[in-house]
């Protein structure tokens, strides 16, 4: 969407450094920005205006470090300094109580990320995954996952064939650790299709 | 070749728009008013503090019809209505568009409390052309369309609606918001709402109430929570009005935006109309409430990203 859209030069606070300045109308979901030193995402929008009154800018804004969502109303004018968030490849290398450990692909330079952090992304990393590190100002704050994963099933009641009782999703368990539910038909040690978004069970893999 | 589904998926909201328009035409016209179309371009735009006109050359898209229509009522046109596309700069969201179509009516010996009849008759008989009943529903609420609809003043619905008193959320600066947050949502949920009286700073062009002078005599329709229509007795005295739009323009200025040239054409011609009502309805917006459309997109053919 550009209509509308407006950048803003503003001389950064250190002196010669050049920022570009989001106005309120810029504000759009996704758009990260920082408020009070700490990087957010804003989750929901909507642009709302009185009769006759002034543009105001609603919106909920996640903390891409804690996890919590704030409602904010912003107005016309007002200016944001954009989160710029740095991702690099790494690779999931192994887990020590919540500390989870992971080694940049390139460098090879080894990070810990908390297990509060990382948030539902624990449920799906096993070792060796490849994943997206972001970075806030040189500080792991999170993984980006892909939208898929695979994992294997470790704990789940067999299906009892012709049990029509039992028709509905039951319960079963992952190789991280991390409960769902999944179709009957799904068996112990099998590979399935997880969206990480939702959580949920997507597709059976065949192997 | 390609073919746009988001387009062809919109066909039965476009064709009851038409048929929404078709309605509303048939419903000025048999009450006498002469459709009217005025210039989109126009050098001056009203001053006005939040809203902004697009530039078109050295002139600009008007934001209204409105200076234009009454210059033809202060020339003795005494019923006159349009419908038109207007343009405001920066507006978009699930309830806004940047390019959007309004109607708008005057009429001539008139005041604010004959155009919420009018409302109140227009919706009904364009509801029930569509195949409506007198009840409709819109974003999950059951809305009866049964006259007489919901009256309530701005006073009211703070002291109703909220902690605070108009007078204090006009001092803190937090009228719009609170209005945004606590009020709209509330309005027009089981029937269609008149919210009316409108403190005096909030109608630029609107007359005061002859018997409180804090408030003008300006009203919005809402129908589920969605703000439809603003109208209001017209102010017609070109002094008053012309250190109103100073006032608009400085409160422009404060806030960093361009000040607008003075409409002189339009003030020298003010103090000849006579005692009058005008409203703007949004075209759009009506089509969502009775297509029960959850956003604007929905109802229009291309929206400015699809563009």
């Amino acid at each position: 969407m550009v209509q509308g859209r407006q950048a803003h030069l503003l001389e950064g606070e250190g002196g010669g450094e050049i920022t570009i300045m989001y106005t309120a109308s810029d504000l759009r979901k996704g758009l990260k920005v920082i408020i009070n030193d700490e990087p957010y995402i804003v989750t929901v929008f909507e642009f709302s205006k009185p009769g006759k009154g002034q543009a105001l800018y609603r919106t909920k804004l996640r903390n891409m470090m804690t996890g919590f969502t704030i409602d904010r109303t912003y107005r016309e004018g007002e200016m944001f300094e954009p989160a710029s968030l740095e991702e690099r490849a790494m690779q999931f290398l192994y887990k020590e109580g919540d500390h989870y450990h992971f080694m940049d692909n390139e460098t090879y330079e080894q990070i810990i990320i908390s297990e509060e952090s990382l948030g539902d992304a624990k449920n799906f990393l096993i070792e060796n995954f490849n994943v997206e590190v972001l970075l806030f100002r040189d500080r792991a704050i999170g993984v980006e996952l892909p939208n898929f994963v695979n994992l294997r099933v470790i704990k789940t009641e067999p299906w009892v064939r012709g049990d029509t009782s039992k028709a509905d999703f039951k319960p079963a368990t992952l190789e991280t650790g991390y409960e769902l539910r999944v179709p009957p038909f799904i068996e112990e040690g099998e590979l399935i299709t997880i969206d990480t978004r939702t959580g949920e069970f997507s597709k059976r893999v065949k192997e | 070749m390609a073919k746009s589904w988001s387009l062809a998926k919109r066909q039965k909201a476009l064709q009851q728009r038409a048929n929404i328009l078709q309605g509303v035409r048939h419903f000025f016209i048999e009450r006498d008013y002469l459709e009217v179309e005025t210039s989109h371009r126009i050098p001056t735009p009203a001053p006005e503090s939040h809203i902004d006109a697009t530039p078109s050359g050295a002139w600009f898209l008007h934001t209204s019809p409105e200076l234009c229509m009454k210059r033809m009522m202060a020339a003795g046109y005494g019923k006159i209505f349009q419908i038109c596309r207007c343009w405001r700069e920066r507006e978009r969201g699930n309830l806004h568009l940047p390019e959007f179509t309004l109607l708008e009516w005057y009429r001539a010996e008139a005041d604010y409390h004959l155009l919420m009849q009018d409302c109140e008759g227009l919706i009904q008989e364009v509801a029930s052309l569509i195949g409506l009943g007198e009840k409709i529903i819109y974003r999950g609420d059951e809305i009866d369309l049964s006259k007489p609809w919901e009256r309530i003043s701005v006073k009211e619905a703070f002291r109703y609606y909220t902690q605070t008193s108009v007078n204090e959320a006009l001092k803190g600066d937090t009228f719009d918001e609170i209005m945004v947050r606590d009020i709209e949502p509330k309005l027009g949920l089981k029937k269609p709402t008149f919210i009316y009286d409108y403190p005096s700073e909030r109608g630029a062009l609107a007359r005061l109430k002859p018997e409180d002078q804090t408030v003008a005599e300006r009203f919005e329709l809402y129908i589920g929570g969605l703000e439809l229509a603003n109208g209001f007795s017209e102010l017609v005295n070109s002094e008053e009005q012309r250190r109103r739009f100073h006032l608009e323009n400085e409160n422009r200025q404060s806030i960093g935006k361009s000040v607008y040239p003075m409409p002189d054409k339009f003030l020298n011609e003010l103090d000849n109309m006579p005692p009058s009502a005008g409203i703007a309805l949004g075209e759009d917006r009506l089509a969502m409430v009775l297509l029960n459309a959850e956003k604007i997109d929905e109802v229009v053919a291309f929206t400015p990203e699809e563009l």
